[in-house]
């Protein structure tokens, strides 16, 4: 342990804390811009400068560790010009577009602008100009508003293994930028937006479809079906000032239907579809030994890292859609057959928190008999923005039922969003279908939390099946690397793109850097998923009656030929640089 | 550029990075040479060395823009820098180079449309006691004056002519 | 190698055949014809010198004459310079041309050629190199065998004692004892900051890991500093020999030179310098019979200022952008790949093998109390004798400046000069005493920094001189932290401001303001120091940053904006010279007028002003 004081408190702290953590023990707070809990610890932008006595200059409180006797002072006359003077140099750098910004009200630049009570800038000089990228379906970087934090950066990098994005240039020239500065959709991106939920200002944000769905739902002729993925309705509460982890599931089902929806279904029955499809294809494949291990497919940003980087790797995906492709498609046929409804006439709006759900819903093959499964795809965000352009009191809300027959879900679906759910949910269904008997206990423990890389073997009849479970695009690779060198032996592989699943997806609420520091995310909207599983009454996909019904009246089997048609696709070897 | 010629910067270039060992360490070595071979780093290239030592080209191209050496596009036939080192400097190298954007009339670090000429400024090239110095490729002119610069360009476009 | 019997043998061997280098008395009918092949003489034609001596000897069958390519003797200015020993006669500014004759003449008939004699301050012409007296006021340590020995050849190095500090350490001296020798003797680090180099050893030593480095900063980034590269190509294995006793001394076996790649010729000779040393066994495993083992790798640079700092450069090395790391750690305790890493500067290491051999109190004998040893500076700008020279630390600017740099050239006064390149500052005229030390530069407000020393007459803005160093800064900037990316960049507007006439009062506080900040803000020595060459001319400078922003006038003509070219017609004398060297012909009047400028078309390039013999324009 190691005792220090800062400002005035005496702190006793283990070896290696920085003097920014050991500060918030002490419950002081310091400014930062560039930290990003095991991140982001590079020290570049210089908002939590603190002075130590004894030393020249300033000490970088967020990566600088505390030493013994230390006597720090957080908030001197001298750091707080310094943190002015920066913060001013910043913003002379800034576009300063608050009132049309995605992110105004959840900037860490503004908050500290107001804090600092910046009201003028006194450095006032040139700007460095860029062109916004908005070509992708996906993501708009606006560099006009990046501080160079270089938060995004190193996730892109160094927690997805990706490095679409890095800085470029020197000096005051220096940007975030693609190679060539091309735009993120023609270069190695995977639109996984998991820099967007790490940097701290508008410069990176999702491609808004928000006006799209405004025009559809002002247009009498148009039926507009809503359908909301499992891991919207544990986030969505957060964006209206709701404890992390709440589910709102009644709200929100509320609201879309104040908002002017025809339909709010469910994408967990769509999820249930995929496990019927996933298992019963997976079962297949692992009797016949066809191109094991064979790998989940539900997730567009793994999808297209696997089409850019791992050609030769793709037979071993599914050939599964994902739950809201699979979802829309059935809407605009069985459910449109059933009700009467020209299909061309329905427009299905998924509420994802997912960017690569955008892209995904716009890729060629996402459609049957040239109509589309989705039209738009909004992210969890973005429906906050709609209710509150609605000016709906989200918290007042009763809670509201999903319409039938499309709303009826399980709870192996529900836990869809986090990582783990689908092997989870596809082994309770493959269990089953091969054995023919009940599984006892549902939960696969082994496949839960938070490690990168989880494997099981689990006891089907006489046969040991190992599966594996990854998420992050850095884990993704390395279970590449082993199926490419014909090192996996495991049959079953689920892959999210997200590090911790959809759950925090790149479409979901963003938690600036504080929050992050002191709270684990993820594992409080994971534990509100598992708990809606638990206190569902059915728990596994082929047991959804409404889903016994379709294939009853409509499909057949799952993957058979009409299922193939409806509910499965195919992929291409893309090129990584495109340009 | 035309594929043959592609093709055969990606065998050049796959051949020059054989003597390096696959490691990022060697980045900055191994574009050293490609610059040195083709007066630039031709996009070919970085996509080889991206694929040989697993670094993405984000990640290249961030590399080739921080250091001057590298440059993205060929320089003119005949490279003018003129040295803006103190020493240099304080016997009046600015008025050469201003004279020279002048007399070209291109900025800093740009080529002509021709392709003949183009324009760079290096901080000290070691020759600090004839100076100002510029240098025409490789050949360095010492004691310059705007009237000797006058003098060396007058002589290149009579040539090219 | 396997011994250091057989590096005795060698040396014993060669010193005989090359006591006619450092002995002008040398009992021999050799001769040996040395050929600056440094920069500043590669540049103007010396290889062809070169040549030309050896193709004319071999033409004319001449026996015992031996050309040799050796480093920068110094005097740059006066280059390209051959030397013939053991006379040890000075030819300044030979051209190719003149080859034969210096044979013919001084060779075969045994006359001094007079017309390429050196010209020493007052005019008089000097045979030997050591009556200049740009000579006469140095001391030669880490030059020592620069201009003496041919750098591509080991047998020369070893010769004049080369690798012998080598074998005395691994044979006779433990790591210790090796670390306190050098932190006995006082040095300090030439690199700029002037730590103590063995505090460093020592705590590179103690750091915690079993894999450490040794890195060699050759750099250079100092605009118009050469004096590492001048070592590196005059002297290469001195800087090898050095490396490997610190490796020796901090349990490293592998090191890394980072040199710039702008500095072709001294990469050359490094390469040379290591493949030699490999060859002789010097380098490589179980040096001289004993377990200790080091190896040597050239890394490149490209052209990036900022990878000078030591931890930029390890970022370099490792195969990134040279961008900074925050420090503490500092990279003894974590460097390269974050082991622990020892980073000294060239010059650093060419005093190391000097101190071991001659021992520790005879290197602290030399120098100030706090500044030990001696310090090399490129010596530039405007000032007679314009090259390298070593003086002990204590000798004062006014020495180096008018009796070694022979003083200003064209009748002008001196300004000012500057010391730490981008990083120091200026020195005005009542600080010429100031005897040159770490601690006294840094008490006027400049630091010693890696040695350039630029000599500045009245001609000079000294706004436009801040303005030159924040314009280097700023594209030199790594962009990393916000203080330096964004503020060196507002303070370069500022100055820019004022220097094309549209500053105000208010800049100049701006500029205090941004420049504290900045000082203290940055994370690495480049923003932590960019703004000094502003903070110290505002010091001593202050009316001329206030004639600026409120009279809008640059007195030293220098603004263009600011200044208005003129002819004093009294101070006149019709000669013309003016008229033959404005390049646009501006300057009007014929024969016995007195001249007058056009200032339509004046373009205020001021050389007229330094072509008048007269001191007439102004
Ligand atoms: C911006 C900047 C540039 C530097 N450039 C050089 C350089 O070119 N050569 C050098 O030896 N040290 C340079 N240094 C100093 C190094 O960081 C480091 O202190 C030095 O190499 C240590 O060696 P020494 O102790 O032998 O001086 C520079 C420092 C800064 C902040
Ligand atoms: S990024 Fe933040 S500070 Fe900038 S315009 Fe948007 S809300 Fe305002
Ligand atoms: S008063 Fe200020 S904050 Fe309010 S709307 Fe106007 S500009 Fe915006
Ligand atoms: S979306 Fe994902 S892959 Fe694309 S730049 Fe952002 S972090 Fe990288
Ligand atoms: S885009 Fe955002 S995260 Fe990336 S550097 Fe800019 S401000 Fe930081
Ligand atoms: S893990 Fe989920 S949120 Fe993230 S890219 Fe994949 S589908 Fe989208
Ligand atoms: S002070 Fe300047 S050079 Fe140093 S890290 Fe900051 S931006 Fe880079
Ligand atoms: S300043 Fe230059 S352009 Fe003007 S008169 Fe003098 S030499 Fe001619
Ligand atoms: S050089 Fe001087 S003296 Fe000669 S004509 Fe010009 S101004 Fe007159
Ligand atoms: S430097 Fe610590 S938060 Fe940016
Ligand atoms: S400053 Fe120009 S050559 Fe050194
Ligand atoms: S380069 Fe020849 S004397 Fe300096």
């Amino acid at each position: 342990m190691v005792n220090l004081k800062i400002d005035d408190k005496k702190v006793c702290v283990p070896e290696g804390t920085t003097i920014l953590d050991a500060a918030k023990q002490a419950g002081i707070d310091i400014p930062t811009l560039c930290f990003l809990k095991d991140i982001n610890e590079v020290g570049d932008c210089r908002m939590c400068i603190v002075e130590v006595e004894g030393r020249r200059g300033f000490a970088t409180s967020c990566i600088q560790t505390v030493e013994e006797g230390m006597v720090v002072h957080t908030h001197t006359p001298n750091v707080l010009e310094a943190r002015h003077m920066i913060l001013d140099l910043i913003i002379s750098n800034h576009s300063k577009d608050c009132l049309t910004c995605t992110r105004s009200g959840n900037c860490e630049l503004q908050d500290l602008a107001i804090k600092f009570n910046v009201l003028d800038i006194e450095f006032q000089g040139e700007r460095t100009e860029h062109k916004i990228d908005d070509k992708s379906p996906s993501i708009v970087r606006d560099f006009n508003k990046c501080i160079l934090c270089r938060r995004c950066v190193a996730t892109c990098k160094n927690v997805q293994n990706i490095g679409a994005i890095d800085c470029i240039g020197r000096g005051f020239e220096s940007c975030i930028s693609t190679t060539y500065d091309h735009s993120l959709n023609d270069v190695n991106c995977t639109f996984c937006g998991q820099c967007i939920e790490a940097c701290p200002t508008g410069a990176l944000h999702e491609k808004e479809n928000i006006n799209d769905v405004w025009a559809k739902l002002k247009d009498p002729d148009t039926f507009v079906v809503v359908q909301t993925a499992p891991s919207v309705r544990v986030a969505l509460g957060e964006e209206f000032g709701m404890e992390i982890g709440t589910n709102v599931t009644g709200k929100m089902v509320s609201a879309l239907k104040h908002l002017g929806f025809d339909k709010v279904f469910d994408t967990n029955t769509g999820a249930d579809f995929t496990i019927m499809e996933e298992a019963t294809e997976f079962v297949k494949r692992f009797k016949e030994n066809d191109n094991l291990p064979m790998t989940t497919s539900c997730c567009p940003g793994w999808v297209r890292f696997a089409e850019m980087e791992y050609p030769e790797n793709l037979p071993h995906l599914s050939s599964c859609k994902s739950p809201h492709q699979m979802f829309g498609a059935i809407i605009k046929s069985y459910y449109a057959e059933k009700n009467n409804i020209d299909p061309s006439k329905i427009y299905v709006v998924s509420v994802m928190p997912c960017i690569a759900k955008k892209y995904e819903s716009k890729r060629e093959e996402m459609e049957v008999d040239g109509i589309r499964d989705v039209d738009a795809v909004i992210t969890t965000r973005e429906l906050s923005r709609m209710i509150k352009q609605a000016n709906i009191e989200f918290d007042k809300l009763e809670d509201d039922t999903f319409d039938n027959p499309m709303g009826e879900a399980t709870g192996a679906a529900a836990i869809f969003g986090v990582t783990g759910g689908v092997m989870e949910a596809a082994l309770r269904t493959a269990y089953e279908l091969i054995t023919g008997e009940e599984l006892q206990k549902l939960e696969f423990e082994d496949i839960r939390g938070e490690k990168g890389i989880k494997k099981a073997t689990v006891k089907i009849g006489d046969k040991d099946v190992k599966v594996a479970v990854t998420h992050g695009l850095k884990n993704a690779r390395k279970i590449m690397e082993e199926i490419k060198n014909g090192t996996a032996d495991y049959s079953f592989v689920e892959v999210m793109a997200c590090p911790g699943g959809c759950i925090m997806g790149g479409g979901q609420p963003i938690k600036n850097s504080k929050i992050r520091m002191t709270t684990d995310v993820g594992a409080k909207r994971a534990a509100a998923m598992y708990s809606i599983d638990e206190r569902s009454t059915i728990r596994k996909s082929h047991e959804n009656p409404v889903l016994k019904q379709i294939y009853k009246d409509y499909i057949g089997k799952p993957g058979e030929h009409k299922a193939h048609e409806l509910l499965h696709t195919h992929y291409t070897p893309m090129e990584e640089y495109r340009i | 550029m035309c594929e043959c010629v592609e093709n055969k910067i990606r065998q050049e270039v796959n051949e020059l990075m054989q003597p390096y060992k696959q490691e990022k360490d060697n980045l900055i070595q191994i574009l050293n040479d490609i610059q040195e071979r083709y007066g630039h780093i031709p996009k070919v290239a970085q996509e080889e060395v991206s694929k040989y030592l697993g670094v993405p080209m984000a990640e290249i191209y961030g590399v080739i823009t921080f250091y001057a050496r590298f440059t993205l596009e060929p320089k003119g036939k005949y490279n003018i820098s003129v040295c803006l080192g103190t020493a240099c400097f304080v016997k009046g190298s600015q008025a050469i180079l201003d004279r020279l954007k002048e007399r070209l009339n291109l900025e800093e670090g740009k080529t002509s449309a021709d392709g003949k000429f183009s324009i760079d400024t290096t901080r000290c090239v070691g020759a600090c006691g004839i100076a100002p110095v510029f240098t025409v490729n490789d050949e360095v002119y010492g004691h310059a004056t705007v009237k000797k610069l006058d003098e060396v360009l007058d002589q290149l476009e009579k040539i090219e002519k | 190698m396997k011994t250091v019997e057989e590096l005795n043998k060698i040396r014993a061997e060669k010193r005989i055949e090359l006591d006619l280098r450092k002995n002008t008395n040398a009992d021999t009918r050799e001769k040996h014809i040395l050929v600056c092949q440094g920069t500043g003489c590669t540049s103007s034609k010396s290889p062809q010198i070169l040549e030309n001596f050896k193709k004319i000897i071999e033409e004319k069958g001449i026996k015992n004459v031996r050309v040799i390519k050796t480093g920068c003797f110094g005097l740059c200015a006066k280059g390209p310079i051959v030397i013939i020993r053991p006379e040890d006669t000075f030819y300044a500014q030979v051209t190719p041309e003149d080859c034969e004759e210096i044979i013919q003449s001084h060779i075969i008939e045994g006359k001094v050629v007079d017309r390429l004699l050196c010209k020493d301050i007052d005019g008089t012409k000097v045979t030997k190199l050591d009556d200049l007296t740009f000579y006469k006021k140095q001391k030669r340590i880490a030059l020592k065998n620069c201009g003496v020995i041919n750098p591509e050849d080991i047998d020369e190095y070893i010769a004049f004692d080369g690798y012998r500090a080598l074998a005395r350490v691994l044979i006779e001296m433990t790591q210790d004892e090796v670390i306190e020798t050098i932190d006995k003797s006082g040095l300090r680090g030439r690199g700029g900051a002037g730590f103590p180099t063995g505090k460093k050893w020592r705590a590179t030593k103690d750091a915690k890991g079993d894999t450490k480095y040794v890195v060699c900063n050759a750099d250079e980034g100092d605009p118009g500093a050469f004096m590492d590269r001048s070592i590196l190509e005059g002297d290469p294995h001195a800087v090898l020999e050095a490396m490997e006793i610190a490796g020796y001394a901090v349990g490293a076996e592998k090191g890394y030179i980072y040199v710039r790649a702008e500095y072709p010729i001294a990469v050359h000779r490094l390469q040379i310098a290591i493949d030699q040393a490999r060859e002789y066994g010097i380098l490589g495993k179980n040096i001289f019979g004993t377990d200790f083992s080091f190896d040597i790798e050239i890394r490149l640079g490209a052209g990036a200022f900022v990878c000078g700092e030591e931890t930029a450069l390890l970022e370099s090395i490792e195969g990134r952008r040279g961008q900074p790391r925050v420090k503490p750690p500092y990279p003894a305790q974590s460097g390269l790949w974050g082991c622990p890493t020892l980073i000294n500067n060239v010059e650093t290491y060419a005093n190391v093998a000097q101190i071991i051999l001659k021992g520790a109190d005879w290197y602290s004998a030399i120098g100030t109390a706090t500044s030990k040893g001696t310090k090399v500076f490129a010596l530039g700008g405007n000032v007679n004798n314009v090259g390298l020279v070593e003086v002990p630390m204590g000798t004062t600017l006014r020495e180096i400046v008018f009796d070694i740099g022979g003083g200003i050239p064209n009748g002008r006064e001196f300004k000012a000069a500057q010391t730490g390149g981008p990083s120091g500052g200026c020195i005005p005229k009542e600080h010429l005493d100031t005897p040159i030390d770490y601690e006294s530069l840094k008490e006027i407000g400049s630091m010693m920094g890696s040695g350039g020393l630029i000599v500045m007459d009245d001609t000079k803005c000294m706004v436009c001189l801040a303005k030159f160093y924040l314009q280097f800064t700023v594209s030199e900037s790594c962009g990393k932290c916000t203080p330096c990316r964004i503020g060196t960049k507002r303070m370069l507007e500022i100055l820019e401001r004022l220097c094309s006439g549209e500053g105000d009062e208010y800049d100049i506080y701006k500029l205090e303001k941004l420049a504290a900040n900045i000082k203290k803000a940055s994370i690495c020595g480049l923003g932590q120091s960019a703004p000094n060459p502003v903070i110290s001319t505002m010091k001593y400078f202050r009316e001329e940053f206030r004639q600026h922003a409120i009279e809008k006038e640059c007195k030293a003509m220098e603004c263009k904006a600011l200044s208005r070219i003129e002819i004093d017609e009294e101070k006149c004398k019709s000669c013309g010279l003016c008229q033959k060297n404005c390049p646009v012909n501006a300057i009007e009047g014929e024969g016995r007028e007195k001249r007058h400028i056009n200032q339509d078309k004046c373009i205020k390039c001021t050389t007229c002003i330094r072509s008048c013999p007269f001191h007439a324009i102004g």
